[in-house]
């Protein structure tokens, strides 16, 4: 049973929040983490979902909104179902980031932070994902896919197009 | 804390040890600069202009985080820190705007102020800076994006200070941004603001010209207004403000209001009311010419002699012919100490009556005569600055007194105090209070007949019964206490609470009120049973040498219903407005021959045959005692052609009616004057306030509209008045005591209507105040039309 | 997912377990998991941190501080609940180390942070991983899982009367966050901004109680310390740099990968024969030697020790252990671009220098870089990131100068050979302003 009456997130995420703020000394610690869970449901993180969560951590919805723009993978905006996030900090940039970003530009026909039109994909340039040794590296929502070329690009995108890429969550 | 030995640019320093290096530098007189710190709010070392050499540390230090240690050795001007320093703010100005000369904040802003000084003036940057729209984000508040230097001390001196919130930071990096709390997409003109207290602090502790105020923005430069030091007149706390001043073509305008000394008693604090709501003395509405009812009914300019003339005449004629006790006279909350002494000596001593009354909002004679005999009882304001334990009962000083609230958050905050807070309403203060006691629905009485040992109460005072048990024990075990009491808590309740405060050795008391001068209206006597310092009519003591009546008057309610059964011949009303306030018929008073002082046309003023136009007291000397008994200089700040003060008013009319002046205002240069060592001269007084001036370089202005010549008297007479003057004079507060001689007399009516004004109102006077007006549909959620953007 | 790479030099300790399916809590217990911390509970916090000291382990997130000498700092007595928090945030370009810790030895983690909170008394212990981690985060999730199936976590664990519990938790983009300081903030739901120190987390941490926070590296290699002892730990490194650790070899190199080698291996050779030598027979221009905040390194600079204080002594840092190469066709221009770029859009924008710096910097070498520099821009550069240095109020505002100040020092000339050479140039590359998209 979720805490809050007419929760906007599903059952279980609804569920999975009353369990995350029993789990800290403090339940503000549960904000990140939650912003991103619920971004992971939504789409991204929308009025509606700061509310709840202002109401859920018992913050005011400013305090919330202070928060969720520090983080840079939180949105407030809706991205595409597929978010292609393409590193291009050194050792990628190095190994062909930066061919790799223009090719998903090129493919998708969108740039930075757009979103295609059928809403299948967005693109985003990112900072290191953590993945420099088998650079150049993405990820497709919190997919990783590295050791990237054009051809491996295009073959990712269609796996997901034709909607069969994992989607971890 | 022990103190601790230390050297900053080989100057030996003492200081106690866990002070600040920027506090104890500036106590030895050496400046640090700093943009982010400001004294009472969180540490940020965000901005690193305060960076200082000390021995033995590897890299330059924040001054405003390092608390001082024995043997310290700190260099604070080098040229390394000055490189440093240039450095920041290089960094600074390149993205903000090199516009000086027209930035509203131009003349006070401590950006520029550091430039100048550490020669950072020349840009390095060859990129355009970020250029964006001011924002409007409350009929107060504006911001100007591009001037912010991200010092943190808007958003903490809303969240800390106001306990409001209103402001975050958002973004990162160089996108970080200051916020307000309803953001462009929430807002029905997609522009983000403000929802919140509008007090205006945030802009007050803003260091550059990036938040400004509604009010005073781009009307006068800094350097073009004149500053008087005076005391707000919109609530009982009595904040110290300083008024900006410029000359118009019929008098001074006031355009601006802050706290730029920062010596009173609100230190940093004013609220919305105190910092924009000076401007009803600007008001077009100002009545600006004496009115006399014509046969016809209408109302007619007249020449002040006339008006004068008129109105004493006749009030000499009802005298006359139907008596003292057939006028009544009631006072304002708003007048100095020596207009209300004034107003009560004229009603008494010359229309020879003892009806007279004020709005009460708080129940003094009580409190006076609960506390008679006690010394050291009553708190000072400054008491909530500084005291390790404060029980609030009733009242909700958030809204009615918000710099008691300040004062009380900030004793919280950097001293730890403990907060009681025994309400019947969840209270904002709740919020700093170590125990929240919910009283039940009317349960002050039951509370106060429980604390004093009827257990049987207990159930009526609080549904949660064990909870006030505890709640009073810990409170009794306090040592020393301040016991703020609400205007809830009257006659015997209030009598009951302090009762029980007194069996707590360490602790003092203060009964809060509503209005600028709600303490001292009480205190001068105006009130038809007690004269000056609770003096009863009755017995007069000290004041039997005026040979006022000795029988009680009528009150308030009393004064309206002798005029309904037409017993009332006159009603002489200076600065007050009972008709709204009291609901009062406005056909009871047809056949009153009414005089009123008014600054507009009230709902009182409209059923006057004499109006006189008054000053406000921004516009006139004196002094004023606030809810505490803290004894304040008001100063002349505004001026308007066209008005006079209710001092000189009364004086003209008393003099009209054929009255000795002298013996009314004891003026003019005298023969015996003796320095003003002694008390209880009975003549000469004006001259001892001469003298004094003379001795302490003042030049004496005397004539029988000079408030100041009652002073004397006042001092002389009243119990509990014995006042230091060169502090008065000075502009610092004093405390003073209530005296009164007796216990409290039983079954006295204490008629208390709280004025219920809440942040954004203030009596009568508040509905000519177009900030005020302006906060009030704005925070009343009404479509967002007064916001503007910027470019307008 | 990463390939695993391995060479003869390597000398396997947190390496160990990798490739072994050690990720399931069996496998763990077969490879020897969950004996150091029961070993740990039966000799008690002392012998726990005397034995970290003995083993010269230095902290792996960057600065390399002594780790027994850190828990040992932390009171015994508190009022407040004391706290262990592991640093997953691992966002440092050109590092990638942690990623196959938790990949490939989850439990590794768990128990080293139980170690640490016997050693320092602490009940609770908090694992961070940067959000982007997502599938490390679900490894993680389902290791705790089975520890407390298992017993091993929660009341009472090993019969030792000890409890302890471990909750993970997950950032959400940011690389500032992996500041300790701004760790914690991020942790109680805040901004991540850093807090002032004094009071530092081993006082006054996490929701005030005194706090642990060590890299995950770190932790990880505390249960295979006190197994083999702290001596023997220390053995395997050099002078006062015990032990081994996780070295990513990235750019330009025929085999990058994340390799385990001795503390004080020598980096020429880590390049050469580890990775395999530069990509494609091409010449070495430079290498970045421990992530991106490190001062660049010449290629006649490259033969020293990788530990902390031979590269301290080489003018640059060992860092998170991240290497990159650089290879001879690399414009430094671009890469220093880049590299700014990053910092400022990590920057927190709490202090001004760092902001405000990061944010010219980049913009003049973006305008540099797009050919409208001029001489004097590298010298602004190099006066901004001067000023910078040691001013800020956290060290990222050090490891956006750094950096710089090496390009800019060491590559005077080829700054202004391009600037001359590129007057009319076209942009190659846009650097994205990747915040404040909001
Ligand atoms: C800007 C910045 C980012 C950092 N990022 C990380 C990080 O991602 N992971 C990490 O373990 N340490 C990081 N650190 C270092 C931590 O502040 C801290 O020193 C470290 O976690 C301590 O653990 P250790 O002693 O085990 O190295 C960072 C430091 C700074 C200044
Ligand atoms: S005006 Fe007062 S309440 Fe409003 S944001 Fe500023 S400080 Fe806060
Ligand atoms: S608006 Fe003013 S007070 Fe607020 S952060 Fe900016 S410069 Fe500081
Ligand atoms: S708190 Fe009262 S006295 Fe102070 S500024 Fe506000 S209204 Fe005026
Ligand atoms: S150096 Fe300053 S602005 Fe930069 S990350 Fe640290 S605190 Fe934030
Ligand atoms: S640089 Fe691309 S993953 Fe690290
Ligand atoms: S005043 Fe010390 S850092 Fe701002």
């Amino acid at each position: 049973m979720s805490t809050i009456t007419n929760s906007i997130f599903s059952p279980e995420t609804a569920a999975r929040f009353d369990r995350l703020v029993t789990l800290y000394p403090v339940k503000r610690s549960a904000l990140v983490p939650m912003l991103l869970y619920a971004q992971d449901e939504v789409g991204y993180v929308s009025d509606a979902v700061v509310t709840e969560i202002a109401e859920r951590l018992d913050l005011l919805e400013l305090d919330v909104r202070n928060v969720l723009s520090y983080y840079s993978m939180l949105r407030t905006k809706p991205a595409g179902k597929y978010n292609v996030q393409v590193c291009t900090n050194i050792s990628c940039m190095l190994r062909g980031g930066y061919e790799i970003l223009d090719h998903c530009k090129h493919k998708l026909g969108i740039g930075h932070k757009e979103v295609t039109a059928d809403k299948v994909f967005s693109l985003e340039e990112v900072e290191c994902i953590g993945a420099c040794c088998w650079a150049p590296a993405m990820q497709v929502n919190y997919d990783f896919h590295d050791n990237l070329t054009t051809v491996k690009v295009d073959e990712i995108l269609a796996t997901y197009r034709a909607g069969q890429g994992k989607d971890v969550k | 804390m022990p103190d601790v030995t230390f050297t900053v640019d080989g100057k030996q320093i003492t200081a106690p040890a866990g002070t600040l290096l920027i506090e104890a530098c500036k106590s030895a007189g050496i400046e640090i600069p700093a943009f982010c710190y400001y004294p009472g709010l969180s540490l940020q070392a965000a901005c690193r202009m305060c960076v200082v050499r000390i021995e033995k540390m590897p890299k330059l230090q924040t001054a405003c985080t390092t608390p001082v240690a024995e043997g310290m050795v700190v260099s604070s001007e080098t040229p390394e820190i000055a490189q440093a320093r240039k450095a920041t703010l290089q960094l600074l100005l390149g993205n903000h705007p090199l516009d000086c000369p027209v930035c509203d904040a131009g003349g006070e802003c401590e950006l520029q102020d550091m430039t100048f000084k550490y020669g950072a003036g020349e840009s390095l940057y060859a990129e355009a800076k970020n250029h964006r729209e001011e924002q409007q984000w409350s009929p107060v508040v504006y911001f100007d994006r591009p001037r912010c230097i991200l010092c943190y001390r808007c958003v903490r001196m809303c969240g800390e200070g106001m306990d409001v919130f209103a402001l975050g930071i958002q973004n990162r990096g160089s996108s970080a941004v200051i916020a307000p709390n309803i953001p462009a997409h929430q807002s029905p003109d997609h522009l983000a603001h403000l929802d919140c207290e509008q007090c205006g602090m945030c802009i007050d502790a803003c260091p550059v010209g990036a938040l400004t105020s509604g009010a005073y923005r781009y009307k006068t430069r800094p350097w073009e207004m004149n500053h008087v030091a005076t005391i707000c007149t919109h609530c009982g706390d009595g904040c110290k403000t300083t008024l900006g001043v410029r000359s118009t073509s019929d008098g001074a305008e006031i355009v601006r209001g802050d706290n730029r000394d920062k010596s009173g008693i609100n230190g940093d604090f004013l609220c919305n009311k105190g910092r924009y709501a000076f401007d009803f003395a600007n008001s077009p509405e100002r009545i600006t010419a004496p009115l006399v009812r014509q046969p016809d009914g209408s109302l007619k300019e007249v020449s002040w002699e006339e008006a004068f003339a008129h109105a004493g005449k006749k009030l000499r004629e009802l005298r006359d012919a139907k008596g003292g006790s057939s006028i009544g006279v009631i006072g304002g909350n708003r007048l100095t100490n020596e207009e209300a002494y004034l107003l009560q000596k004229f009603a008494r001593t010359v229309l020879g009556t003892n009806n007279i009354d004020h709005h009460r909002t708080a129940d003094y004679v009580t409190f006076a005569q609960a506390l008679a005999g006690q010394q050291g009882r009553t708190a000072s304001w400054r008491d909530t600055q500084s005291y390790p334990a404060v029980l609030i009962v009733g009242g909700d000083p958030t809204n009615q007194a918000p710099g008691t609230a300040w004062n009380l958050r900030a004793d919280v905050r950097l001293n730890k105090a403990r907060l009681y807070v025994a309400n019947t309403d969840e209270i904002k203060l709740r919020r700093q209070a170590k125990a929240f006691l919910q009283l039940a629905p009317f349960g002050y009485g039951a509370l106060t007949a429980y604390l004093a040992g009827d257990a049987a109460s207990a159930s009526n005072a609080a549904t949660n019964t064990s909870a006030l048990d505890t709640f009073r024990d810990a409170v009794k075990a306090e040592e020393k206490l301040l016991i703020l009491i609400g205007s809830e808590l009257r006659g015997a309740d209030l009598k009951r609470l302090i009762e029980f405060g007194l069996t707590i050795p360490g602790a003092k008391f203060a009964l809060l009120s509503d209005y600028a001068n709600s303490r001292g209206a009480a205190d001068m006597g105006l009130l038809p049973d007690m004269l000056p310092g609770y003096v009863p009519v009755s017995n007069p003591g000290p004041f039997a040498e005026h040979n006022a009546p000795t029988k009680n008057g009528l009150n308030m309610l009393e004064i309206f219903e002798a005029a309904g059964r037409g017993e009332l011949s006159a009603l002489y009303v200076v600065n007050s407005n009972p008709i709204s306030r009291y609901n009062v018929d406005p056909a009871v008073l047809k056949d009153t021959f009414v005089v009123v002082h008014e600054m507009f046309m009230t709902e009182t003023a409209q059923l006057a045959d004499v109006i006189l136009p008054a000053a406000n007291l921004y516009e006139k000397g004196g002094s004023v005692t606030n809810s505490y008994g803290d004894l304040q200089l008001v100063q002349k700040a505004g001026d308007r052609a066209g008005v006079r003060t209710d001092f000189e008013m009364i004086v003209r009319v008393a003099d009209k009616m054929g009255a000795d002046i002298k013996a009314l205002v004891p003026f003019g240069k005298g023969l015996r004057a003796d320095m003003g060592q002694s008390r209880g001269a009975q003549s000469g007084e004006a001259d001892r306030h001469a003298v004094w001036l003379t001795a302490n370089n003042l030049e004496p202005k005397l004539s029988p509209f000079d408030s100041w010549a009652i002073l004397d008297e006042i001092q002389r007479l009243v119990p509990g008045y014995n006042l230091l003057r060169l502090q008065l004079l000075s502009g610092n507060d004093q405390h003073l005591e209530p005296a009164a001689a007796s216990a409290a007399s039983a079954n006295r009516r204490d008629l208390v209507l709280p004025s219920g004004d809440t942040l954004f109102t203030s009596g009568t006077l508040g509905r000519f105040s177009p900030a005020l007006n302006d906060v009030q549909r704005y925070q009343g959620n009404e479509p967002l039309i007064q916001i503007h953007t910027a470019a307008e | 997912m990463p390939t695993l790479v391995s060479h003869p030099d390597e000398v396997k300790v947190i390496s160990r377990r990798f490739g072994q399916g050690a990720a399931d809590i069996d496998k763990y217990i077969e490879l020897d998991g969950y004996k150091a911390v029961q070993k740990a509970i039966a000799e008690g916090p002392d012998w726990i941190i005397n034995t970290m000291k003995a083993s010269g382990l230095r902290g792996r997130g960057g600065a390399g501080f002594p780790t027994g000498m850190k828990w040992s700092f932390v009171p015994k007595q508190s009022e407040k609940p004391k706290y262990v928090l592991v640093n997953g945030d691992e966002s440092e370009p050109g590092t990638c180390k942690d990623h196959v810790i938790f990949l490939h030895d989850p439990h590794a983690v768990i128990e080293g942070t139980m170690i640490a909170g016997l050693a320092i008394g602490s009940k609770m212990g908090f694992i961070y991983l940067r959000g982007e981690y997502r599938y490390l985060l679900k490894i993680m999730e389902k290791a705790v899982a089975d520890a407390y199936a298992k017993g091993f976590l929660g009341k009472n664990i090993f019969g030792s009367g000890i409890d302890f519990d471990i909750v993970t938790q997950s950032g959400a983009g940011a690389y500032e966050v992996g500041e300790e300081s701004a760790l914690m903030e991020s942790l109680e739901g805040k901004r991540g901004v850093p807090r002032i120190k004094p009071p530092f987390p081993a006082v006054v941490g996490l929701y005030g109680g005194p706090t642990v926070i060590n890299n995950a590296e770190t932790i990880a290699s505390a249960p295979h310390i006190l197994l083999m002892g702290g001596e023997e730990y220390a053995k395997i490194g050099s002078e006062r740099n015990g032990g081994t650790r996780l070295f990513g070899i990235s750019g330009h190199v025929e085999r990058p990968g994340v390799y385990e080698l001795p503390m004080g291996y020598n980096l020429k050779k880590a390049i050469y024969d580890v990775a395999g030598g530069i990509k494609d027979g091409k010449k070495l221009k430079a290498v970045v030697p421990g992530g991106s905040s490190c001062p660049v390194l010449l290629p006649e600079e490259i033969d020293v020790g990788l530990d902390f204080d031979q590269m301290g002594k080489a003018g640059t840092m060992l860092g998170s252990g991240g290497i990159v190469v650089l290879d001879e066709t690399v414009s430094i221009v671009e890469f220093a671009l880049r590299t700014i770029a990053f910092y400022q859009h990590e920057s927190c924008g709490w202090c001004i220098p760092c902001r405000e710096g990061t944010d010219w910097i980049k913009k003049t070498l973006t305008r540099v870089y797009n050919g409208g520099g001029s001489k004097k821009d590298v010298a602004n550069v190099q006066y901004l990131a001067e000023n910078m240095m040691g001013r800020t109020f956290c060290p990222l505002g050090d490891a956006a100068a750094m950096p710089t100040l090496g390009f800019v020092k060491k590559f005077r000339k080829e700054f202004e050979d391009y600037i001359e050479g590129h007057k009319a140039g076209t942009p190659i590359i846009t650097v994205e302003q990747l915040v404040g998209a909001h």
